[in-house]
């Protein structure tokens, strides 16, 4: 029960870091379909700390691992900030194409290192068996991440950020209406490619924790399962508002545990359910929840909707 | 030269040759910074494919390939083009492609039916996988893109499951239909000789191109067509109009889905691969055809031509020097493509303003002679 406690812990932490991520720049005004792409390349960015400083003491490699991540997803968020704000893109294409674009680069690069480094070496991934313990610590038999940590310190910025500053106001104003907060004298540009960024942040956080918490190796040809889309599904379950977004990841991040722990809680061993259905069973109850929840949205208005100056 | 730069045509084919041109040459460039000393080389590969070979017979039994994986393509294309039309991104063409090999395999392998009605059960099954977007879409809200990427990974797990049953015993790929069921493969009737005996190239590559001049007819000529597209525009005039939006909605889906479906069967009919029941991504098909939709500028004659390009240089990424550089290159390639896409509408924007002012500028020229004539 405790290690389904602690994998709920983890994979919530993970489903909270990103749906913040996509709250910021929803709240800005711009759709970011492509979390899960930001997430691939911030993990990569993390893993490649972790492949090239495998020596580090555990506190700077915490402190250098999460760096890593957070600027390989900002400079990738960059892509989104490009095309949807100053070009006014198609945001669904720009974001779609951010995926696929994502684990396309990080499968030729990282297969283009491995060859490098050992010519009989053609496989896309990164291990990090070693630098993983730096972030663990034990207590008792519950195994302690230090992104649980970074996930609450993100989840009390995003709430402080949003809420309490000037900032997060006048940005959650350009997503409601941009002509209003340009009418005032808020550049909706620019506020917009602050959400954007800081969604890159999360993004990369969030990608890093979780190939990290799954695997001592990561493949990086797989992508991320959709991990970033589940985040989506959160957020909007979560209704753009960080407290209830972080209690919606926690019962996401339980229905993802049991896919990984359930051969060891006893009773559900042996209900003798394929582990097909356990793998299918967030993605399930995502589409239950957004059936349930998404009539009454209260998505910001003027997301997905380019900001043009000329326009009335 | 004006009037053929005002054509939106014209304009569409511009936009897209521009995409790909930018597109490989940023590939192009990733394979300098990885390796130098090759990549020139490898970038033509990419571009040659099949003529990679010298011997003509090799070249033609390496078009056939191409062109055998270019149908499915097509499909997916389609799909993604008609649900589109609509407006909905139906990116969940990646989980109806899935169920549709799934049910074409499991009708060909276990239960050994003909050709025809395996292809049509793939269809009923896509049709109805996504209904599930659109009932979602159309009653409840919910947002299309999460909700199909959300099946698409249902549905990889379900294929899994249910394929599993007609695999081979000692590895995780599918049985081969030639050997279980021959009446389940798509006739060839001849066209296998036209591509030095390539058995994979059947009918469902003709078939594909005749179901692209369909949904162009379908769109642009009949009042269905027109209703749909009324709806995308909005779904609230549409309403007004006495148009039953959710039926559209969700009827749309369902021709969206029955086509990425099909194109699984045309895949999986023509025993060119095997399903890997172990696979744990979803395959890029669908994704693909998002690439192959845009990149014909929406239309289901350029999406002929786009899907094969895709395709080709998919397959040419095989040819590249894989000791320096790994085949996603054209993975790489092809996303580069559809994010250049996501510009296409400013870049036709761009031309067409630029020639309105031009145009207006020639027109003030021309009344200020006229007001100067009436002075004298």
């Amino acid at each position: 029960m405790l290690l389904l406690l602690q994998y709920t812990l983890i994979f919530a932490s993970v489903l909270l870091l990103v749906a913040l991520g996509g709250c910021f720049s929803e709240h800005s005004g711009v759709i970011n379909l492509g979390l899960e792409g930001i997430m691939v390349i911030g993990s990569l960015g993390g893993a490649l700390v972790m492949r090239f400083f495998p020596g580090l003491p555990p506190f700077v490699m915490v402190i250098a691992v999460i760096l890593g991540a957070i600027v390989f997803g900002v400079a990738y968020s960059c892509l989104l900030g490009v095309a949807a704000i100053n070009f006014k893109a198609d945001q669904t294409i720009v974001g779609t194409a951010m995926n696929m674009l994502a684990t396309a680069a990080a499968t030729v690069f990282v297969k283009a290192m491995n060859t490098a480094a050992n010519p009989n070496d053609v496989s896309a991934s990164i291990q990090y068996i070693e630098p993983k313990k730096s972030f663990l610590i034990k207590i008792g038999n519950f195994e302690f991440n230090w992104f649980m940590l970074v996930a609450i310190v993100g989840l009390v910025v995003a709430y402080i950020l949003l809420y309490k500053t000037r900032f997060g106001l006048r940005l959650m104003a350009c997503g409601e209406h941009p002509q209003a907060a340009d009418s005032v004298g808020i550049n909706v540009y620019k506020m917009r490619w602050a959400g954007v960024l800081i969604s890159g942040v999360y993004g990369g956080l969030g990608g890093i924790c979780y190939i990290m918490v799954s695997a001592s190796e990561w493949k990086f040809d797989a992508g991320v399962y959709g991990f970033g889309f589940l985040a989506l599904a959160v957020m909007i379950f979560g209704q753009w508002k960080p407290t209830r977004i972080a209690l919606t990841a926690l019962l996401f991040g339980l229905f993802r545990a049991l896919a990984s722990v359930y051969s060891g809680i006893g009773f559900l061993a042996r209900l003798n359910i394929p582990s097909t259905v356990y793998n299918m069973l967030p993605y399930i109850i995502s589409l239950v929840v957004l059936a349930l929840t998404s009539k009454s949205s209260r998505a910001p208005k003027a997301e997905g909707i380019p900001y043009d100056k000329g326009q009335r | 030269m004006k009037k053929l730069l005002k054509n939106d045509a014209f304009q569409t084919l511009i936009a897209s040759l521009a995409c790909i041109i930018v597109g490989l040459f940023l590939g192009f460039i990733v394979l300098l910074f990885i390796n130098p000393s090759g990549a020139a080389s490898s970038i033509v590969e990419v571009i040659k494919n099949f003529m990679h070979f010298s011997s003509g017979k090799l070249r033609l039994k390496n078009l056939g390939n191409t062109l055998v994986k270019t149908a499915p393509l097509l499909m997916c294309s389609l799909s993604v083009l008609f649900a589109y039309k609509v407006g909905l991104f139906n990116i969940g063409a990646a989980g109806q492609y899935v169920v549709g090999s799934a049910v074409s395999l499991y009708c060909a392998l276990a239960l050994h039916l003909n050709w025809v009605l395996c292809i049509l059960l793939a269809m009923l099954a896509g049709a109805v996988y996504a209904a599930i977007v659109g009932v979602l879409k159309a009653l409840c809200n919910v947002n299309e893109v999460i909700s199909g990427i959300m099946l698409n990974w249902i549905a990889l797990y379900g294929a899994n499951t249910i394929l599993s049953n007609v695999k081979e015993p000692t590895s995780p790929y599918t049985l081969h239909i030639t050997g279980e069921s021959p009446s389940s493969l798509i006739p060839s009737l001849g066209l296998n000789k036209l591509f030095n005996n390539n058995n994979y190239v059947t009918i469902a590559i003709p078939l594909a191109v005749i179901i692209a001049i369909v949904i162009l007819v379908l769109l642009n000529k009949t009042k269905l067509g027109y209703e749909l597209k009324a709806t995308g525009n909005n779904k609230n005039a549409a309403k007004y109009a006495g148009m039953a939006e959710k039926r559209n909605i969700i009827l749309t889906l369902m021709i969206s889905g029955a086509l990425a479906a099909l194109g699984g069967a045309f895949l999986y009919l023509s025993d060119y691969e095997q399903w890997s029941c172990s696979q744990s991504s979803v395959p890029g098909m669908g994704f693909n055809g998002i690439a192959a939709a845009f990149l014909g500028g929406l239309n289901p004659v350029g999406s002929i031509l786009s899907s094969y390009f895709i395709q080709h240089i998919t397959n040419g990424g095989a040819y590249v020097d894989l000791t320096k550089y790994s085949s996603q290159i054209s993975d790489l390639i092809s996303s580069i493509i559809i994010y250049l896409c996501g510009f296409v509408f400013f870049l036709k924007y761009a031309i067409s303003s630029r020639l309105a002012k031009s145009e207006e500028k020639q027109a003030r020229k021309v009344i200020a002679e006229h007001e100067k004539g009436g002075e004298e």
